[in-house]
């Protein structure tokens, strides 16, 4: 992870989001969302359930197609170059191998060799603390451990950008500490980070900046500390005061 | 190694394995299709490995009912054929697909009956007789059914006996559709009478409660053939390894080793092949 | 009762007695359906993964018509194999006719629907839960169908058994393509049949036993290491 990377010339960053929209079973639930997304700060995108966070960050990813509009990456990728961004989803899924089969099947489709992709999965392994379990089942490990070995996977693909949905969603309180600080050292070495919650305390300790949804739509974008200091709209105050939106 | 390479090369172990199935054996041989009554009679277990020891020539059976086995040789699926409906056969012949028609060899029929013998016919020796009284007692009758040599033979004998089937068919006349083996089978567990060949009775173990009530009738005798298939309408036929076989059967040797197959004691072959 | 007596009787004195026909009727039988299954599992397990993962127009049409395939009556592929193989038919020349090499040309047209019905199915729920993930580490298609395919490994073992196990126990299709010849293609199931026809019935079920103990033997095997593999990997 090289510092400054973020100012590379060959920047996936930013990311322009234009005019989004995404339907299904005959309801809107991205209405005419419009983004850019620079590198650097943390971005947490925040809201209720139901808002469509989940959703616009798997169209930003490539997984969904927009119903209209468009996401247009700063550079325009090669057609399997999604390894320059990577995905931790809710609940981590794993191959019927070993923990560092696993973050090394990663590799092989980003076209790694052999021998690299052994030691590159190993060295995210021992940065994540499952240096122990290398051998182990991944399906057989605890949920924290799983979760622990997607971030590695994720984390061994060197992405720009990696996004986060829910991550700690299903883990208990030991779990999302390990899984945090994971996160934040991940963005400290200089990857973007994008992650969706809607749990305030991790939007509290992780985001730099807020990105809040509702129904579809950004109601607000503010940096952290402003935002929850002063939200600058009602359904974002009430969502912060624990009401039900 | 892990995944996919493992997964090929544990496939490519076991294709290549499992891949040593006997090849068609490079060793003569020649394919002939006969009846299940003649194989069963296991005269073809009797004969075949003389032959072999005698010229190297490995001989094939595929045994079928008659018309099964015509029609095998019609399509060119064998070498020769070994049957016993003479009718069909010299159709055959007469069709073009088959050449040099030979007579072998005759066995004959029995008429089989339960001990009880509800119709009355046992120890006689007229067979058209006891077919009328059968149908007068409507006594249980099995039939094969199945349009081979025995049950072409049988409904010749409802012919002669001035029965017409198709209206005094009823309950007591039972079609099996199926070889002599289990038509047996099914007339021993319905005490039923049936009309079967010496050869495969003789061999057959299930008899419960039947035995033989009528024989010796010459109408009873059944007559067996054996010709080349059509070499000039399958060019592949082996007509030389064919024609061994055949002339080999016909011969003085051949018609000696027939005469000398015997079930408990008893001959069940009379070979009858006439020169030329 | 007394029948079933002497059957298994008879079956205790085959398999003591090591009768080397017996022997060689026994590793026919195995032979030609170990080689069908393979050939079925070379085409159904990839073409099982193919309609799972890929989408297509037709593509319930195809799935039905492959679980259909399912109940395809074994002798009805006897004969149409028969009718391909025959000199009077397009694959006539081959010569394979009354050989080994139709009955496992038989059998795997038979079994090939088993394995890729099954596959498809145990592929499509793996899928499900896989898709999202091996898209975001960009896997292609082909890619994901082999990767599924090996994930699902213990359960694609059981179908793989279990066509197999038609295999073997098939008669209809054997019998017709093959023609019982002695010592050339005589297996298990159509020697039963043989016995079965010449009345000799102790005889024909004793040699179902042995046939059915083989195949459970083999099943008991197979379910061993499938139990140690599925302990290791979860």
């Amino acid at each position: 992870m090289v510092e400054g990377r973020m100012k590379a010339p060959s920047s996936l960053l930013p990311l322009r989001i234009e005019d989004v929209c995404f339907e299904a079973g005959g309801r809107r639930i991205i209405d005419r969302i419009s983004l850019e997304i620079e590198a650097g700060a943390r971005s947490v995108i925040l809201g209720p359930n139901g808002a469509g966070k989940s959703v616009l960050m798997r169209i930003c990813h490539g997984l969904l197609a927009p119903t209209s509009g468009r996401v247009i990456w700063n550079l325009s990728q090669p057609a399997n170059g999604r390894h320059r961004q990577a995905m931790v989803f809710q609940r981590p899924v794993m191959l019927r191998r070993s923990a560092l089969a696993n973050v090394a099947y990663g590799l092989k489709l980003a076209g790694v060799e052999r021998h690299e992709r052994q030691a590159r999965a190993q060295r995210a392994l021992d940065g994540l603390g499952l240096a122990h379990l290398a051998g182990r089942s991944a399906r057989v490990l605890s949920g924290g451990e799983q979760q622990r070995l997607a971030l590695a996977r994720a984390w061994a693909l060197e992405p720009e950008v990696l996004f986060l949905d829910e991550p700690t969603a299903n883990l208990d309180p030991g779990a999302t500490r390990e899984i945090e600080t994971a996160i934040a050292n991940i963005g400290a070495a200089g990857t973007k980070i994008i992650m969706v919650t809607h749990d305030l305390g991790a939007a509290k300790r992780l985001a730099d900046e807020i990105i809040f949804l509702h129904d579809g739509r950004v109601l607000e974008r503010a940096g952290a500390g402003r935002f929850f200091r002063g939200p600058g709209s009602r359904e974002a105050a009430a969502f912060i005061q624990g009401e039900l939106l | 190694m892990n995944g996919i390479p493992r997964l090929l090369l544990v496939w490519g172990l076991i294709a290549a394995h499992a891949a040593a199935i006997p090849a068609v054996a490079q060793d003569k041989f020649i394919t002939v299709a006969s009846t299940t009554s003649t194989e069963q009679s296991g005269l073809f277990g009797y004969l075949l490995p003389i032959y072999a020891k005698k010229t190297g020539v490995q001989v094939r059976v595929v045994a079928l009912g008659t018309g099964q086995a015509l029609d095998v040789g019609r399509r060119g699926d064998a070498d020769v054929l070994f049957v016993h409906d003479k009718p069909a056969e010299e159709k055959f012949v007469a069709d073009g697909f088959g050449v040099g028609r030979r007579e072998v060899m005759y066995n004959d029929f029995v008429l089989i009956g339960p001990k009880g013998d509800p119709a009355m016919v046992a120890r006689g020796r007229d067979i058209v007789a006891a077919f009328r009284k059968i149908q007068a007692a409507q006594a249980a009758f099995v039939s094969r059914g199945d349009k081979s040599g025995t049950h072409a033979a049988e409904l010749r004998l409802w012919k002669d006996a001035g029965i017409d089937l198709a209206s005094a068919r009823g309950p007591w006349y039972r079609e099996t559709g199926s070889g002599m083996g289990p038509a047996l089978n099914t007339a021993s567990s319905m005490n039923a009478y049936i009309f079967a060949d010496r050869g495969t009775w003789l061999s057959f173990r299930n008899r419960g409660d039947l035995a033989v009530v009528v024989e010796g009738d010459t109408r009873l005798f059944n007559q067996y053939g054996v010709m080349l298939v059509n070499p000039a309408r399958h060019p592949h036929v082996k007509k030389d390894l064919g024609q061994a076989f055949i002339d080999w059967i016909v011969s003085e040797e051949g018609q000696r080793v027939i005469a000398g197959y015997k079930i408990g004691g008893e001959q069940l072959f009379y070979p009858n092949a006439r020169r030329g | 009762m007394g029948t079933i007596g002497l059957a298994l009787g008879q079956a205790a004195e085959l398999i003591a007695g090591f009768d080397p026909r017996l022997v060689q009727i026994v590793g026919l039988s195995f032979r030609v359906s170990l080689s069908a299954v393979v050939i079925a599992a070379l085409i159904g397990l990839p073409l099982g993964a193919a309609i799972a993962v890929a989408r297509f127009p037709g593509r319930q049409t195809v799935i039905v018509v492959l679980n259909a395939l399912l109940g395809l009556p074994s002798v009805v592929v006897g004969l149409l194999v028969y009718l391909l193989l025959s000199r009077a038919g397009p694959l006539g020349p081959m010569g394979i006719l009354f050989t080994p090499m139709a009955m496992v040309f038989a059998q795997a047209i038979l079994v090939t629907p088993i394995i890729a019905a099954f596959t498809r199915q145990s592929v499509e729920d793996a899928w499900r839960e896989y898709e999202e993930q091996l898209n975001s580490l960009g896997a292609g298609p082909v890619q994901a169908a082999l990767t599924l395919l090996w994930d699902c490994r213990f359960s694609l073992l059981t179908t793989v058994l279990g066509g197999f196990g038609r295999a073997v126990a098939e008669v209809g299709a054997v019998m017709i393509v093959g023609g019982n010849i002695d010592g050339v293609t005589r297996v298990m199931t159509t020697a039963i049949a043989l016995e079965t026809s010449k009345g000799d019935l102790p005889l024909a079920l004793g040699l179902g036993i042995v046939l059915i103990s083989l195949v459970l033997a083999l099943n008991a095997a197979a379910h061993l290491i499938n139990e140690a593999a599925q302990r290791r990997y979860g």
